[in-house]
This record gives structure tokens, C-alpha cells and sequence, in this order.
């Protein structure tokens, strides 16, 4: 693997571990909060 | 160098992407922005806290009441569409890595100022501070990384798009619970902690938004995805040429997708300013407060969701046959809500907004792509900004007519059960103009394409 290569996917990682976190967080509890609809 | 061009990192020029450069690194870089700025659907949870700033357990005499805290969010709301509207050209221009250190300051100094509007209890600080200039930061932020997004997508710019425009729908996710996490740390019995609450987020947004700017790229003059080649005969409505900004109004085609915007968004926005209420009231004993809360957050989920799976749709079926699917089923779906009331199914009204909500999601992630299909590449940016005054309009539109309607059809004597009915027709109605408008749409007159040279004719 080139050394660019490597350090794209390692941006990407970290990127999109940086967006996804937070936003799957906040849909985890967001669906949590909408379960009360059903029970 | 432009003229436009200072030598500072912020100029288009340094954020040209080397060879090698991961295209998929962008979306991450847009929705840095897009996740920050989608607090402003959370806003609402700091309207009660501000209202017993001074009286703590309950409002005081010189407290603010809730009706003079909604305008913190309208005014919010109008400088989203004016500076969206008025900042498309500019961004245009500088390109997305100035715009979105803009928003950056805009959005997170809104905060700051607002947090000394809190400090100092003036509400008209914080009109200027959430309202004006949180605003600005709001409309700028929006629209920053779409023209980029469609640049670096050009196979799939519906996907690209709805990625971004789908994080606006997230970031209320992550702002309530943050919000009310922050403000149960900082408040004690006498002191409620909405300042300390602003300027922790405003300090976080500006950081996180920063990073987007610095993450974001423009790729090279001539990039292509490997392996795409662009299209060079035009096919229905997706154009190979550009109009420019100046030329985008005086076309039917502007106004005519203005409109179907403005209808799509004054039939969604409406039912979700309502939605809690709405649900009770239908089903009157079976759908408690907690309940109907979490309605709210399912329509939310799937309003959020509904920005990716249409937009991605929109890539393979086409942007025209896409808003006909919404107004169609939009108009099925309105028209049959009252039988679900009548018939006692939760799961069916459920069912119903669920999918309404996704479209209406939907409509605000798949417009930019429309608009690229229809007056190219070069000012989408700009022309999505001046779309956006629709959004404007329905935001004020849609919660008036479900609120005024309803309180007509209860003063006449209607039950509550049945109080939406009419509502919820004359939103199907609506949907049948937004639907004929779809329908008008055909490819922009050539006289007011671009000519090879970069002029407007």
C-alpha cells in the first residue's frame, strides 16, 4: 500500500468517525425517545 | 492570483485538492457544517429554561414570555433566507473553505453573543445574537458545500447532496440531549444555566465547523471521477450547459421549482410543528404526552433518513419523477390520514406521517440536484441560495394555516378528533399544485445559456 493510499484511509477514518459518532449517538437516542410510542 | 485571492489559506486557490485526494473525504467536511448548523431545529428546548431565567422554578414578572422567544427562532430562520439569498454570489466567488469559516464565526459568535444577552437579561441581544447573526451563519453554512458536494459527484450528485442536507436534519439529534445535558451541569437551585449552556456550544460549533473548513477541497479545473465521462448530449431535463445567476430568475423554470419547493416544505413543516399535538388529539386517552414525544422524534428520524434515501433515489429515476412520487403519494397519504383517526389505527397514522416526513426531507436533498440538472454546474450554488426564500416562506406559511384552520374548525364546533380533516385536504391540495408545477417543468430556453466563453448572454 502507497504512503498516500495509507493516509487517505486513515483521513477517511478519522473523518468519518468524526461525523458519525456524534450523529449516531443522537440517533440512538432519539429512538430510544420514539420507542415510548410503542410501550 | 484572483482578485478575490489574498494568499491566505482560506482562498479557493489553497484549497485545490492534490492528485490522489479522496473525493469521500468531503462529505465528512460538509457535514461538519451541516450537523452544527441542525441545532437550530433544537432551539425550542432552551425557550423554557429562558422563560424562568430570573423567577428559576417558575416565570417571574420580568421574565420573558415563550411568545417573545419564538421570534429568537423566526428571526433565525429569515436571515437563513437572506443571507442563503444574498451569499450564494460571494461564496461563488471566494469558494466553500471562506464561506464556512464565515458560518463558523457567524454561528459560534451567535452563541457568544447571546450568551451575554442572557447575562445581561436583554432579549433584543439575543435577537441580534441567535437571530441575526446566528442566522447569517445558518444560510452561509447551508449552502456552502453544495456546489462543491455536485463538483466532486458529478455521477451521483442526488447522493452527494443528500448526505450534506441529511446531517441538517441530524444535528437537532445531537443539540437537544447535548443542550439539556449542558444546562443540567450548569444550573443549581438558584441559577439557571443557559449562558454557561451558549457559550460551551457556540466555543464547540465554531471547533467543529472550523474542521470542516479545513477538510474541505475543490477539485482541479477538469477533475472527473475514473472511469466517468460526462455526458455530452442533453438528455430530458439534465443540461450539459450553464445559466448564470443573473439569467437563473427570469426563467419559468426558476419560479416553477420555487414553488414546488414552497409546497413540499408548507405541507411537512406544518404537520411537524404540530405533530405532538396533532397525535394526542387524534387519538384522544391512547397516545399520552410521552408518547406523542416520541412520535416527534420518530418523524424526526425520518425526516433525517428521508434526505439520503430520496436524494440517492433521485440519482436513478430522475429529479422530475422523484417530486412526482412525493406529490403523488403525498396527496394519497394526506387524503387518508382522517380514516386512520376514524378507523382508531395509531399504526397506519404513524405509518403515514413517517413516510410524509420522509419526503419531506426528501424535497429539501434532492432540489440542489434538481437545480444542477436544470441550470448546470457553475451557479448552483448561488441560484439553490435564492431557491431558498422559499423555505422562507413555507416555514411562516405552514404552521399558520394548520394552527389557524384548526382553531377555525374548533370555534365552529368540530370535535378535536376531527379538527385536522380539513387541514390535512387542503394540504393534498396544495400537493396537486406542487404536482401540476412538477409536471410544467421542461429544459431551460437556449437563449439563456452561458456561452463557451464563461459570458451570460
Amino acid at each position: 500500500m502507497s504512503d498516500s493510499t495509507q493516509d487517505n484511509s486513515t483521513k477517511l477514518v478519522l473523518s468519518w468517525a468524526l461525523v458519525g459518532v456524534p450523529l449516531l449517538w443522537g440517533f440512538y437516542l432519539t429512538l430510544q425517545n420514539a420507542m415510548a410510542l410503542f410501550w | 492570483m484572483s482578485m478575490s485571492d489574498s494568499g491566505s489559506w482560506l482562498d479557493r486557490s489553497h484549497t485545490v485538492a492534490d492528485a490522489g485526494f479522496s473525493r469521500w473525504l468531503v462529505p465528512p467536511a460538509a457535514l461538519c457544517i451541516h450537523l452544527c448548523i441542525g441545532q437550530a431545529y433544537a432551539f425550542s428546548v432552551f425557550n423554557l429554561p429562558m422563560s424562568k431565567l430570573l423567577g428559576i422554578t417558575a416565570s417571574a414578572a420580568d421574565d420573558w414570555n415563550l411568545a417573545s422567544l419564538g421570534w429568537i427562532f423566526s428571526i433565525a430562520i429569515v436571515f437563513l433566507g437572506l443571507s442563503a439569498a444574498f451569499g450564494g454570489t460571494w461564496l461563488d466567488r471566494v469558494g466553500p473553505r471562506k464561506a464556512m469559516a464565515l458560518a463558523a464565526c457567524c454561528f459560534g459568535g451567535g452563541f457568544l453573543v447571546s450568551a451575554l444577552g442572557v447575562y445581561l437579561h436583554q432579549l433584543w441581544i439575543i435577537f441580534l445574537g441567535y437571530g441575526v447573526l446566528g442566522g447569517i451563519g445558518l444560510g452561509l453554512g447551508y449552502i456552502s458545500p453544495v456546489k462543491t458536494l455536485i463538483t466532486w459527484f458529478p455521477d451521483r450528485p442526488g447522493m452527494a447532496t443528500g448526505m450534506a442536507i441529511m446531517g441538517f436534519g441530524g444535528g437537532a439529534f445531537i443539540a437537544s440531549p447535548l443542550s439539556v445535558y449542558l444546562m443540567k451541569q450548569f444550573s443549581s437551585p438558584t441559577h439557571i444555566g443557559v449562558m454557561e449552556t451558549f457559550v460551551v456550544l457556540g466555543i464547540i460549533y465554531f471547533i467543529f465547523m472550523m474542521i470542516g473548513a479545513y477538510l474541505v477541497r475543490v477539485p482541479a479545473d477538469g477533475w472527473t471521477p475514473a472511469g466517468w465521462t460526462a455526458p455530452t448530449t442533453q438528455t430530458a431535463l439534465v443540461t450539459t450547459h450553464n445559466v448564470h445567476i443573473d439569467n437563473a430568475l427570469s426563467t419559468p423554470q426558476f419560479w416553477l421549482l420555487w414553488g414546488v419547493l414552497c409546497l413540499n416544505v408548507t405541507a411537512g413543516i406544518g404537520v411537524l410543528g404540530q405533530a405532538s399535538a396533532m397525535s394526542q388529539e387524534m387519538f384522544p386517552g391512547r397516545i399520552t404526552p410521552a408518547a406523542a414525544a416520541g412520535f416527534v422524534g420518530l418523524l424526526s428520524i425520518f425526516n433525517m433518513v428521508g434526505r439520503f434515501f430520496w436524494a440517492s433515489i433521485s440519482d436513478f429515476i430522475g429529479r422530475k419523477w422523484t417530486y412526482a412520487v412525493f406529490f403523488a403519494l403525498g396527496i394519497a397519504l394526506y387524503a387518508l390520514v382522517p380514516s386512520t383517526g376514524k378507523s382508531g389505527s395509531i399504526a397506519l397514522f404513524v405509518l403515514f406521517y413517517a413516510i410524509i416526513l420522509s419526503m419531506y426531507g426528501g424535497g429539501f436533498a434532492t432540489i440542489p440536484a434538481y437545480l444542477r440538472d436544470v441550470f448546470g454546474t457553475r451557479y448552483v450554488g448561488a441560484i439553490h441560495g435564492r431557491l431558498l426564500t422559499a423555505w422562507s416562506v413555507a416555514g411562516v406559511a405552514g404552521p399558520v394555516l394548520v394552527n389557524y384552520i384548526r382553531q377555525y374548525q374548533i370555534d365552529s364546533g368540530v370535535a378535536k378528533a376531527d379538527a385536522y380533516t380539513v387541514t390535512m385536504y387542503i394540504m393534498a391540495g396544495l400537493l396537486v399544485v406542487g404536482f401540476v408545477l412538477n409536471l410544467l417543468m421542461k429544459p431551460v430556453d437556449q437563449r439563456f445559456y452561458m456561452t463557451a466563453d464563461g459570458a451570460k448572454k
